[in-house]
């Protein structure tokens, strides 16, 4: 059986290894490749921001009945990242490389300690709560 | 059902905390090279000379357990879902009874004063006292454990006995109650306190820190569930087998064939942590990395001196040896390792805590500092090479201790001048700009 914990850990990793070539790209100052690289980081990290904000949160708080608990903080979290993401943006568009760095370092730190959470929190509870009925949940992700 | 708490960060304990014991930290490093200064050679004797007793506490109290228990009271609610009840007390209790507790243990060591020794006690004793039952509490309502909460618990108990044995061995040492095997209860405590509170805790924080700040693969799955309960285990045979020996029911040998079996654990955590991160996905530099190299190669290379000790008894009964090892664990081991991971919690701190109260307060017209910001990359670098400096100097003056132990000494005041810098410049932003989020909340 896939598991939400399996499903969204592997997209996790996708979205860290992204993240680390387009930093040694910008390290090296190939700020071409490294826009295109920092472009497509965020369109898949927006892309699994979206399956969990519109598809598995939302269902998740409809079935336990919680708003304001841990869903709630994921969002959050990931607002906070989205503001490091426009931070980034403007750091490549001005091409500086240590502000690009700085602001590197930092969501890179904030999102290994989401991810954190996630896997070993939220995801497991999710899996615990749907047991057999998480493909279906899993398809309607896989459709967005 | 699962503790909905463990994702929240609202319980953190207010920054102030952990950022005194961080602040404290280098003031007692800073210290530690003082002393080299002053004692010249005369602190490269032997490991029970006053000096180097006075030296290793500066370090592993002053300066290691200082760090260590601010970041276990920071990191409990964020890494476990577990608050510190009543954080705020707590953390200014203990850090002040062991602030003053070091102070006043140094002091005794050096003036061969009892009765600074039991005013050391004393206060040790109430801050660890008072730090335990509140972490203790913590770690125990911990709803879903995980490899890095085990380390914590069994280093808390490591902790306990640590403080125990040094409570023992130092009256035993001002003769105020007598107590035979004096030095086998020092090796006790020496080593609860290095391999179990130091050892055990860096392991099971590492289990999160280091996929976390350098983005490697996991440690093996295996390490993470079997080798601190394994620590703990072997280290509590060896507190058995040591007691045994000092009673006179067998010899020195069993205690010895043990702690070869259970000392492989460092090295195989030092080995594990050194190929996870050059498998690291994240390639650009980094200070923090550059010190965990230093350290684990450090933890390598006092285990081998170690072994060697043990192969060779007679090299082991030079005066010089204990203080190589010294050296080489605790200042070219532990030390790094715990400078480094400064650079990262610092900063991410107080970014994190900054970023939160923007968010609260809806005042995005702030620009808030990314983490390069707080501390810049070249002062942290700078900081590193005059920590190298000092230990390699530290380690030229176990060979020729006339030449280099005072410039040993001034690049460990240098070095920890530097950290204390560095960290209190990114203390200075975060105020600055928690003032300029808020200008109505002065505090």
């Amino acid at each position: 059986m896939t598991t939400i914990t399996e499903t969204m850990t592997s997209d996790h990793r996708h979205c860290d290894g992204l993240f680390a070539e387009t930093e040694t790209l910008i390290a090296d100052g190939d700020w071409e490749n490294g826009a295109q690289g920092f472009a497509e980081f965020r369109k898949t990290t927006e892309h699994h921001f979206a399956v969990e904000e519109d598809v598995f949160f939302p269902d998740f708080e409809q079935r336990t009945g919680q708003t304001m608990g841990p869903t709630r903080m994921m969002r959050m979290e990931h607002e906070q990242m989205r503001q490091l993401f426009s931070e980034l943006a403007e750091a490549l568009e001005n091409r500086d490389k240590d502000g690009y760095l700085g602001f590197s370092e930092t969501l890179m730190i904030l999102m290994q300690q989401h991810n954190m959470k996630e896997e070993q929190v939220l995801y497991r509870m999710m899996d615990q709560v749907y047991g057999e009925e998480i493909n279906d949940l899993l398809n309607q992700a896989g459709s967005f | 059902m699962l503790n909905t708490a463990h994702l929240s960060l609202e319980q953190a304990p207010p920054i102030s905390i952990p950022f005194r014991f961080f602040l404290t930290a280098p003031l007692f490093g800073a210290a530690a090279g003082v002393v080299l200064i002053w004692a010249g050679d005369a602190a490269m004797v032997s490991r029970w000379s006053p000096i180097v007793l006075a030296l290793t506490h500066l370090i592993t109290l002053g300066f290691l357990t200082m760090v260590m228990c601010g970041a276990m009271m920071q990191m409990l609610p964020v890494l476990a879902g577990s608050p510190v009840p009543g954080a705020g007390p707590v953390g200014t209790l203990s850090h002040l009874a062991l602030s003053l507790g070091t102070g006043a243990l140094v002091h005794a060591f050096i003036q061969g004063s009892a009765g600074w020794m039991k005013l050391a006690v004393l206060l040790l004793g109430v801050g660890f006292g008072i730090f335990a039952v509140a972490v203790g509490l913590a770690l125990a309502r911990v709803k879903l454990s995980s490899p890095t909460v085990t380390g914590m618990r069994w280093a808390l108990v490591s902790l306990v006995i640590t403080v125990v044995l040094g409570a023992l061995v130092s009256v035993g040492l001002f003769g105020v109650v007598s107590l035979n095997n004096l030095a086998a209860y020092t090796d006790l405590h020496l080593g609860w306190g290095l391999l179990g509170w130091m050892g055990i805790l860096l392991i099971g924080v590492s289990y999160q820190v280091v996929p976390m700040f350098q983005v490697t693969p996991e440690y093996p799955k295996l390490m993470q569930e079997r080798l601190t309960p394994s620590l703990l285990f072997g280290l509590v045979g060896w507190f058995l087998f040591e007691t045994g020996v000092i009673r006179g029911y067998w010899s020195p040998l069993v205690p010895g064939c043990w702690m070869l079996l259970v000392t492989a654990g460092y090295p195989w955590f030092a080995g594990t942590t050194l190929r996870i991160q050059r498998l690291r996905k994240r390639q650009v530099s980094d200070v923090t990395l550059r010190f965990w190299r230093v350290g684990l190669i450090g933890i390598l290379s006092g285990y081998l001196v170690w072994l060697i000790g043990r192969v060779f008894p007679d090299a082991a009964t030079a005066p010089r040896y204990p203080l190589l090892l010294g050296i080489l664990l605790f200042l070219g081991g532990v030390f790094p390792l715990v400078n480094g991971m400064l650079y990262k919690i610092v900063p991410f701190l107080s970014w994190f805590h900054l970023q939160n109260r923007q968010l609260a307060l809806g005042a995005f017209h702030v620009k808030l500092p990314h983490m390069k910001g707080f501390i810049a990359d070249r002062e942290a670098k700078l900081q590193f090479h005059l920590y190298l400096a000092a230990l390699f100097l530290a380690l030229a003056a176990l060979f020729w201790p006339v030449f280099f132990t005072r410039p040993a000494g001034a690049f460990l005041v240098l070095t920890n001048l530097m950290l204390g810098y560095n960290l209190l410049r990114a203390v200075m932003r975060y105020r600055g700009t928690k003032a300029l989020l808020n200008p109505l909340d002065s505090h």
